[in-house]
């Protein structure tokens, strides 16, 4: 279970390759990596800063990674978001998860990504050419974290 | 004394990112709390209006009004968030 919070990129092969070193139990690993895209609610985005609550964050990931593992058969995880001045094709975020069988690993990493979300103290700024504006949250993040409330096995959200 | 810490939009609007406030007897909990930093008026009272979607964490756990607010404490006021 690791959680890293850096401004440095990150390599998805290199990080894979660590969280399943010389474990032969693992059968499957699945990861997600989300991107700064360029348009969002129709203005176009040069740039996009995180800013993050140092220590609230690290501990609210190591909650939601800790959560999966009482909700799942899963061996390992690892979560890196990255805060700082980021631009539009920059990787923002990655959530991995280990297991002996893909549906935990699957099911896992898609509860994380849905908690950290909604969960973890993370804001964006982005920078468009009508200038500055705080990103607004929204429903359909919540909508999709709700969706976990009432599925405590490995089936995933219906 | 508490501290007290602001992010994001907040943080911007207040101009101040953390401060270390005595608190009046009255104050006990986080509905008190955030009432009594309203009383500052303008921005303050405007971005911690009731129908504003304030989020509130006392000691980095996620609090709600009736969290218990003690001397020592950090508590952090933001917005919804927004990562991944």
């Amino acid at each position: 279970m690791t959680v890293r919070v850096q401004p440095e990129d990150f390599d998805l092969g290199s990080e894979i390759l660590e969280l399943r070193r010389g474990d032969t139990g693992i059968g499957a690993v699945a990861s997600f990596v989300g991107l700064v895209r360029d348009l969002n609610h129709g203005a176009t985005v040069a740039e996009m800063a995180l800013e993050h609550y140092p220590g609230m964050t690290e501990k609210a990931l190591a909650e939601i990674e800790e959560e999966a593992k009482q909700r799942w058969n899963i061996i390992n995880t690892l979560v890196i978001h990255r805060v700082g001045p980021l631009k539009p094709t920059d990787q923002i975020v990655l959530v991995a998860v280990s297991s002996a069988h893909r549906g935990d690993a699957f099911a896992a990493c898609e509860f994380i990504m849905d908690y950290l979300k909604t969960r973890a103290p993370f804001w964006k700024k982005e920078q468009t050419e009508a200038g500055a504006h705080w990103v607004d949250a929204r429903e359909s993040d919540e909508t999709a974290a709700r969706r976990w409330n009432h599925q405590p096995d490995s089936t995933g959200p219906a | 004394m508490v501290t007290l810490l602001y992010f994001a939009r907040l943080r911007e609007t207040f101009g101040l990112s953390s401060e270390q406030a005595s608190l009046p007897a009255a104050v006990v909990n986080v509905r008190s709390l955030t009432e009594w930093l309203r009383q500052r008026g303008g921005a303050w009272r405007e971005e911690l209006a009731q129908d504003r979607p304030v989020r509130v964490a006392v000691n980095q756990d996620m609090a709600d009004p009736d969290t218990t607010v003690r001397d020592g404490d950090e508590v952090a006021f933001f917005p919804p968030v927004t990562g991944g």
